[in-house]
């Protein structure tokens, strides 16, 4: 007699289970009108598994999960708490999202017979970015990560401009380098304790604190996962890569790809090697304070000199992660929750930004700023929704993007570290420079060209860019959920998995 | 002498940093696309034997249960890069699929050519 399976104890499988059906369900079906339904039944399947997930966690505290029955340590296990529940859950409902947004985008960039492709390697995509966020053993987050960046390299390759492949194939190398990198970290890892679950990963850590190989790893690892999240200077893939991808992509990969990336680095830092190895006798706090603030400045003062819009938005993106990275330099509960709370915000506001983007290439073609002349008269909804997440972006109060850099300058000034004050307010000028000059086009021009007869963008699009929009300001104005969320992920973190 | 002894003792280590660096050098330095390809599967497989090597206990048999035999190589090792590779050929096959609709795109597969009209795209854009 077998023991009745209750499906509902699966949850944590299924997660990752339904979304890599689904790519193959996908393929076969081929069509791309039925693979799109395929993928949207899946992708709204997703949230639900995700918010029941969070729920059981919130109740009942962290879910371990022995994936085909072998307990952990040995067999790998599914693990799930505050911080990456709030991940999947993050995932997850942008790639709804982003699906129900997607059909008639994709129709209008990628040829029918490849349509299917798509929504396949979406879905693969999704598969592994959900499997990064809630696997707790160090190898299997390899092969999800690589899962994700390979449909990611295949998803940017399917952009309509030739330039999309070579953004692809160079996204290709550095990912593979940065993956590669993970390996070896991982490995010298296994060879130190003699594990690759990270919860006995960090426990057996102890007993070998602090000799060479393990801060190798934490070298290796850090810079692997650096070069996956885009910190600068290691974001040279990301620009092309967003510029050139479909629209759809864009503001998918935007939202998600880069934050579990950065998930992954907070698991590895503060819960597997701890905050005693990571920045204890390293450098490694200020390493990452050095960049994160470089990131901040810099890329914000390539993107005024943008003259595409989605390249602009993306060296944008490298500055946000600068911020995110900033709130783990910090190394304080204050900071961290800054970090991760502008990981959730950014998420949305970028990809507000990018489906509004993904809009007006639908209606005009457009990507060039110049060609945006008046576009805010003849479409005047789309771009309301991009001036709303612009000022998010910006940080202006009442907007999400508000509540993160305000707890970032509280972290900032508990360590009295002003000169950062002073960096994040000049870093959000710079923000106000570069929306600032796309308003000013967009609104305060006449209308010529393609941008003064736009077709009509389609409802779904339009919905889902507004939803995404008023969650920018909705959070902007409940600071309860993101920030009482953002702290207790932080407070988890901070308290290391022993 | 007790340098060297160390260090021949730990030659599967030197061969292994060798490939690593040697690997992420091809990908540095060349611009033929296949060639850091190339580059990049030598870098991979570096990590093979990283993970394997350690594995491998002196005297130890196949990890097979049987009586008479007590010391086992771990097999985990083994099952690990088992994956790995996999991955490895999936990437090697997506780059190389990339670099034939790269070349299609562009007649050529030299990056710094394609980075050239690449740049001159993004200015009369």
């Amino acid at each position: 007699m077998s023991e009745p399976v209750h499906l509902v104890d699966h949850l944590p499988a299924l997660q990752v289970v339904v979304p890599l059906l689904g790519a193959v369900l996908a393929a076969i079906v081929r069509k791309g009108a039925l693979a799109w339904l395929v993928t949207l039944a899946v992708t709204w399947t997703m949230p639900v598994i995700a918010f029941a997930l969070l729920h059981e966690v919130l109740v009942n505290g962290t879910i371990s999960y022995a994936l085909g029955g072998w307990a952990p340590p040995a067999g790998i296990e599914y693990r799930i708490d505050q911080a990456n529940a709030f991940m999947l859950v993050l995932v997850s409902i942008m790639a709804a999202l982003v699906t129900t947004y997607s059909p008639r985008s994709v129709a209008s960039e990628i040829a029918p017979e490849r349509q299917g492709w798509y929504y396949c390697m979406f879905l693969l995509c999704l598969a592994g970015l959900l499997g990064m966020a809630i696997t707790g053993d160090a190898f299997n987050v390899f092969v999800f990560m690589e899962v994700s960046s390979l449909s990611m390299y295949v998803l940017i390759a399917l952009g309509r401009d030739r330039r999309a492949l070579v953004a692809a194939y160079q996204y290709l190398v550095i990912g593979t380098i940065g993956a590669t990198f993970y390996v070896i970290g991982v490995g010298l890892l296994f060879t130190m304790t003699g594990t690759l679950n990270l919860v006995d990963i960090a426990g057996r850590l102890e007993a070998v604190e602090s000799t060479r190989p393990v801060i190798a790893a934490l070298a290796f690892i850090g810079i692997g996962i650096a070069l996956k999240l885009a910190l600068f200077p290691l974001h040279l893939w990301l620009p092309n890569a967003y510029a050139y991808a479909p629209s759809a992509v864009t503001a998918f990969i935007a939202s998600t790809a880069t934050k579990v990336a950065v998930y992954l680095l907070l698991r590895f830092f503060f819960s597997v090697f701890g905050i005693d190895i990571a920045f204890g006798d390293t450098n490694a706090a200020t390493m990452v304070l050095v960049l994160a603030v470089l990131a901040m400045v810099i890329p914000s003062l390539v993107a005024i000199f943008q003259t595409n819009v989605k390249r602009m938005l993306a060296y944008s993106s490298v500055a946000q992660i600068g911020y995110i990275m900033l709130g783990i330099a910090l190394v304080s509960q204050t900071g961290l929750t800054g970090g991760i709370s502008h990981l959730f915000n950014h998420a949305i506001i970028k990809g507000t930004l990018f489906l509004a983007i993904g809009c007006m290439v639908y209606s005009t073609g457009i990507t060039r700023i110049e060609q945006m002349a008046g576009i805010g008269r003849t479409m005047p909804l789309t771009m309301g929704a991009f001036v709303l997440a612009g000022l998010g972006l910006i940080g202006i109060p009442g907007t999400a993007g508000f509540v993160s850099k305000w707890f970032l300058i509280m972290g900032a000034v508990e360590q009295g570290l002003w000169w950062l004050v002073a960096v994040i307010v000049f870093s959000s000028l710079l923000a106000v420079i570069y929306v600032g000059r796309i308003i000013e086009i967009a609104w305060f021009r006449e209308p010529v060209a393609a941008a003064a007869s736009p077709r009509k963008p389609p409802v779904e699009m339009l919905a889902v860019t507004w939803v995404l929009a008023a969650a920018t300001v909705y959070f902007g104005l409940n600071t309860e959920i993101t920030a009482g969320v953002a702290a207790q992920a932080a407070e988890l973190l901070l308290a290391g998995y022993r | 002498m007790t340098l060297i002894n160390e260090v021949i003792a730990h030659y599967n280590y030197w061969i292994t940093i060798f490939l690593m660096v040697s690997g992420l050098y091809i990908v540095v330095a060349k611009s033929n696309m296949i060639k850091t390809l190339l580059g990049l599967a030598v870098f991979q497989t570096s990590v093979y034997l990283l993970y394997l090597s350690p594995g491998k206990i002196l005297g130890g048999t196949p990890p097979i249960l049987d009586e008479g035999f007590t010391v086992y190589s771990n097999p985990l090792p083994h099952v690990l890069i088992l994956t790995a590779i996999v991955v490895g050929v999936a990437t090697l096959a997506l780059g190389l699929a990339l670099v034939v609709r790269v070349n299609e795109a562009y007649g050529t597969i030299e990056e710094d050519e394609i980075m050239d009209v690449v740049d001159r795209e993004d200015h009369a854009e």
